[in-house]
């Protein structure tokens, strides 16, 4: 094992301050389901862990505005199982168990299901070489065997994708990610949390390293009337999304009033386009006008040898997504 | 054995509670004082040297011993031979640390010792290795320019034969169908990971704990190598988690872990990573062929079956892939060809089935698709082909319940109800398709001994070097001497994994419990003719004139056949001849001349029913039937969990399993079990097992012709057919991932 040091913060002010060091070259752990193996397998080598497990950032409240605050160290398992989760938020609560498996999601924390880090193949590997991992080595993943990779807003310098489903859902609901730095605290739009790799993919995000997550906050609409989490993968379990698509509608009889797209495994991030969404808005619920939808928000993607399928799996299960979510109202 | 107690009763593992407890250990489990560990550092590219390899910054690290690799390797043996384990092919093996060559990807090139893991694992990561990387060759497909006709020697492998005239029958058949097929890498993936503990003794001899499938192979392979005496490499191997053949061959943490033993005279330990595990040996990519000529009535004249397939630049790996074409059906012509391209990897491996699971699946879905240009149902199809007579040998099946196999199997799945007609039946979003295929293995019985000791508490211990990889070895031991004595089973201890134990071959093939069973069986009853000797030398014995077969052994006594209340009990008789102990040693081998008359074969018959999402093309296999005839059955408990094991692996095979190699870097890169897909319980749905229980004592004098491989072959064929009847597409790559129904 590498070596590095460890220290357990008491409370929010201190983890900032505790992980701001530079030469400690520190990072934040609380479950760990991704940055441990990520150290055993030598991709990360932080010097410094500053464990957040024991902060008070573990509740589900409700918001003045009328939507739901997560607490950033509330498990993935938790959360999904959370009656207010469940009942007005169940786009979430299906995403997140749409990933991963039951004894990672008791581990994972809501914080780090957001932090955790591409599953590109030469990403993990150290024997070839990776832009995100070692800036400037390329992309082996390019040229590569690409199957896993995205089809949106990839850059000549790195085509991975963030391969959370939580975010997915996250990214549809409009979730507002708070977080604490030195100077105080401030709230990032989901849409504005990750980045595209263009020519710095070694940044996943835009939380600055000496920023901590404290919370996701939900707004109050939580389209629990109709949604869908629809996520096609390799097996029935335990693997991560070739596409994924939450979907959710807001509707008056039949026709739409409010829509929300979003797209896992496609892209750097979780892929949203409000041009697509706003397609739909006063169209009724048809095929057709998922199928446009579908086709505004690929529009752009770009496959490679391996992942070409990805744009017409992807069309199709934004379609499928879309239709699930008119049949589920509660 | 007219009536049984104990064999052919379900009972359940022996070992389980000790497995499900924690208490059986396996070979990284095992410590002593001052044990050392070692962790292996793998190259980074495929085909090259080493140019400068500097282990000094590891090596400064307090509690680092020593850093072992090519520059400061002992002499060790120098001839090929003495490399070659009882399973290698032919070819050179490979030799770890040998020189500064790179033969393959992940080759081991140091190996880091330090007084724990930890400081190993981190150490490791300070090795400096830099290379001279030439471009390596990897791609079977890109490559088949270069394939050869291998001559290789490998236990159990044989050449292809044709027999008739391909060609012109091909030609003259009325319907004809020629289709190529192809699969992926697939690795084995054992639960357990490769791992070697070494006890260093104090008169220098070792005590290994090694993951393996034949202790006695490591055996070998420790003392050939390291050039010591047999008596001092005692090679122990409990318990197994699962191997599937990775566990064939001793792989190089067993030559490490014993090397730096000797070298630093400590107990060392070396385990390999997840990551590891895919550097030692694969299922090969295998490319096939397979051209049918028939008749308009579904007659088959002509078959062809070629496999192009890799194997390393130093041994020459091979299996029986198109073999089965010549075999499983009563047809005249049969043309065969395999043949090798050598790439820069490591050779492969024999894995679950080698050679059927992939020759069968092709000559299965070929049926398929004749079936289907016949407009012939495929059960009928194979129904209207069947063998009699074992073909390409003409000889007699020792037993063959294949067709009571296909009749029931398709009973039980509902078969007659089938509409031919792809595409017919919907559930919503769903195409439902019904898809099935014959699958078949050998039947094998090797040399094996056993030995077995019984006390005059009543206790009974039977042993023999075998393995149980997981597969029930010591359940079955266990129940046919607890039978053969009439025993209760708590009072029979089974022992294997140890090679201080009597003679048997590695695990493989599905020849254990033939072996092994026949093995006891026979020890039992020297066991039995002592007792009754002892019987009958009493005054009066009621015995005298018995013969063993006027004799039974139950409940803990030697009773007369004729009257059971004659009865003496086995530890009165031993406690009033003083005797504490009786020992037996029994030497079981295969009759050659009368098994060398017939073919002997296991057979089997399964149906799959397919999902598959119109639009999405994800597959679900939501039903299986398999009909398996393989003689008799010991335990239904531990067969019928083989034969899921199979079924799940097949399922796997057919729609995921695969391991991708990068050609440029000449790298396997999903090299862990997040990315390389291994089905998991929500793929799995309905398998119902039939056994179609055979009389057979030519296959082995118990009856019994083995499980293990019989239940994966076929299943991806099945798996594939049905999905060609649920969407009407034929996809002949392995594995059938949803891109392909797109």
């Amino acid at each position: 094992m590498n070596s590095f040091s460890y220290s357990r913060a008491r409370d929010v002010a201190a983890a900032v301050d505790e992980v701001a060091l530079p030469e400690r070259q520190a990072k934040f752990i609380a479950g760990g389901t991704n940055l441990l193996d990520l150290m055993k397998e030598n991709v990360m080598h932080p010097r410094h862990l500053v464990d957040i497990t024991h902060l008070e950032l573990n509740t589900i409240e409700d918001t003045l505005e009328g939507g739901l605050r997560l607490g950033a160290l509330v498990t993935n398992a938790d959360t999904a199982y959370h009656e207010q989760v469940d009942t007005r938020y169940p786009l979430l609560s299906k995403a997140i168990l749409a990933g991963a498996s039951p004894q990672l999601r008791n581990m994972a924390t809501n914080g780090g299901n957001l932090m955790q880090r591409t599953r590109c193949y030469y990403f993990y590997d150290t024997a070839t070489p990776c832009n995100k991992r070692e800036p400037g080595t390329g992309c082996s993943a390019i040229r590569g065997f690409n199957r896993i990779h995205a089809i949106l807003g990839t850059s000549e310098h790195c085509i991975a994708t963030h391969p959370s489903d939580m975010c997915v859902a996250l990214a549809a609901l409009e979730a507002k990610v708070h977080v604490r730095g030195p100077h105080g605290d401030r709230a990032i739009p989901f849409a504005d949390f990750h980045r595209l790799p263009g020519d710095t993919p070694e940044l996943d995000n835009n939380l600055q390293p000496d920023e901590l997550i404290t919370a996701i906050e939900l707004p109050p609409q939580g389209f629990a009337d109709h949604h869908s989490y629809l996520k096609l993968r390799d097996r029935t379990s335990y693997a991560f999304a070739l596409v994924s698509v939450a979907a959710a509608l807001e509707l008056d009889g039949d026709t739409i009033r409010e829509a929300r797209l979003a797209l896992g495994g496609v892209a750097h991030k979780p892929w949203r386009d409000p041009e697509a969404e706003a397609l739909l808005i006063g169209k009724s619920a048809t095929r057709e006008s998922f199928q446009l939808a579908a086709e505004k928000i690929l529009q752009g993607a770009k496959g490679f040898p391996y992942n070409e399928f990805k744009i017409e799996l992807a069309r199709r299960a934004i379609v499928r997504a879309f239709e699930q979510a008119l049949t589920n109202e509660k | 054995m007219a009536t049984t107690h104990y064999i052919g009763q379900p009972t359940s593992r022996v070992d389980g509670r000790a497995k499900v407890t924690g208490q059986a250990k396996y070979a990284a489990e095992f410590n002593a004082p001052g044990l050392l560990h070692g962790v292996v550092v793998s190259s980074a590219i495929a085909k090259g040297k080493i140019t400068h390899l500097d282990a000094n910054e590891a090596l400064q690290l307090e509690g680092v011993l020593q850093v072992f690799s090519h520059q400061n390797r002992p002499d060790l043996a120098w001839l090929d031979l003495s490399y070659k384990d009882m399973t290698a092919p032919g070819g050179s093996p490979f030799r770890p640390f040998y020189d500064e060559k790179i033969l393959f990807n992940q080759q081991p090139v140091a190996l880091v010792v330090a007084e724990t893991f930890e400081l190993a694992r981190y150490a490791a990561t300070l090795v400096r290795v830099q290379y001279e990387s030439e471009e390596p060759t990897t791609s079977l497909e890109a490559n088949l320019d270069d394939l050869y006709t291998p001559v290789s020697f490998k236990l159990g492998y044989q050449k292809p034969k044709s027999r008739g005239d391909f060609k012109a029958a091909f030609d003259q058949a009325t319907t004809r169908i020629e289709s190529e097929y192809y699969h992926g890498a697939e690795h084995h993936n054992p639960m357990e990971m490769h791992a070697s503990t070494v006890f260093y003794e104090e008169n220098g001899s070792l005590t290994i704990y090694d993951k393996t499938q034949g202790v006695l192979n490591s055996q070998h392979y420790v003392s050939m190598v390291f050039g010591l005496s047999k008596k001092n490499v005692r090679v122990l191997s409990p318990f197994v988690g699962g191997a599937f053949g990775s566990g064939l061959r001793p792989q190089y943490q067993l030559f490490m872990a014993v090397l730096a033993a000797l070298e630093l005279k400590r107990s060392v330990k070396v385990v390999l990573t997840r990551q590891q595990m895919f550097s030692f040996g694969h299922r090969p990519v295998t490319m096939q062929q397979v051209a049918i000529g028939a008749t308009f009535d579904g007659k088959l004249e002509a078959i062809r079956h070629a496999a192009y397939s890799e194997t390393s630049t130093f041994e020459d790996y091979v299996e029986n892939i198109v073999n089965w074409s010549g075999m499983m059906y009563s047809c005249p012509n049969v043309e065969q060809e395999y043949k090798l391209v050598q790439l820069d990897m490591y050779t492969p491996l024999d894995m679950r089935s080698p050679g059927a699971a992939t020759g069968v699946h092709a000559l299965e879905c070929a049926m398929d698709e004749l079936a289907y240009k016949l407009n012939i149902d495929p059960l009928e199809l194979r129904l209207r082909n069947y063998a009699e007579e074992e073909p390409s040998e003409e000889k007699p099946f020792s037993s063959k319940a294949l067709r009571e196999c296909y009749q029931q199997g398709a009973e039980r799945f509902g078969w007659a109800n089938r509409n031919p007609e792809p595409r017919s039946t919907k559930d919503g979003t769903a195409l439902i398709g019904w898809g099935m295929a014959t699958g078949m293995w050998d039947a094998m019985q090797m040399p094996t001994r056993a030995t077995a000791t019984l006390t005059s508490d009543g206790k009974l211990t039977v042993g023999s070097a075998t393995a149980d990889i997981g597969t029930g070895t010591y359940t079955i031991m266990t129940q046919i001497a607890a039978e053969m004595l009439g025993l209760p089973l708590e009072n029979v201890t089974a022992q294997l994994g140890d090679s201080s134990l009597p003679l048997a071959f590695v695990e493989g093939g599905s020849a254990t419990a033939a072996s092994v069973g026949t093995a006891v069986t026979y020890v039992c009853e020297k066991i039995q003719k002592k007792l009754l000797k002892l019987a009958q030398a009493a005054n009066n014995s009621p015995f005298a004139k018995a013969k063993l077969k006027d004799v039974t052994f139950s409940e803990g006594y030697l009773r007369l056949r004729s009257d059971a209340t004659v009865a003496v009990s086995l530890t009165e008789l031993m406690q009033q001849n003083s005797i504490n102990t009786l020992e037996e040693k029994a030497t079981a081998l295969p009759k050659l001349l009368k098994q060398s008359k017939y073919a002997r074969n296991t057979h089997s018959a399964v149906f799959v029913e397919v999902r598959v999402d119109e639009a999405l093309g994800s597959i679900l296999v939501t039903r299986v039937v398999s009909a398996i005839a393989a003689g008799r059955i010991l335990n239904p408990k531990t067969a019928r969990s083989q034969i899921l094991g199979g079924v799940v692996w097949g399922i796997s095979m057919a729609l995921e399993e695969d391991t991708f190699m990068d050609h440029t870097y000449g790298r396997f890169m999903n090299h862990n079990l997040a990315e390389y897909h291994v089905a998991v319980n929500a793929d799995i749905r309905d398998i119902d097992v039939i056994f179609v229980e055979e009389q057979d004592t030519i296959a082995s004098p118990i009856g019994v012709k083995g499980v293990g491989e019989i239940g994966l072959v076929g299943v991806s064929a099945a798996v594939a057919n049905a999905i060609f009847h649920a969407t009407g597409k034929r996809v002949r790559d392995l594995p059938i991932t949803l891109d392909k129904l797109l």
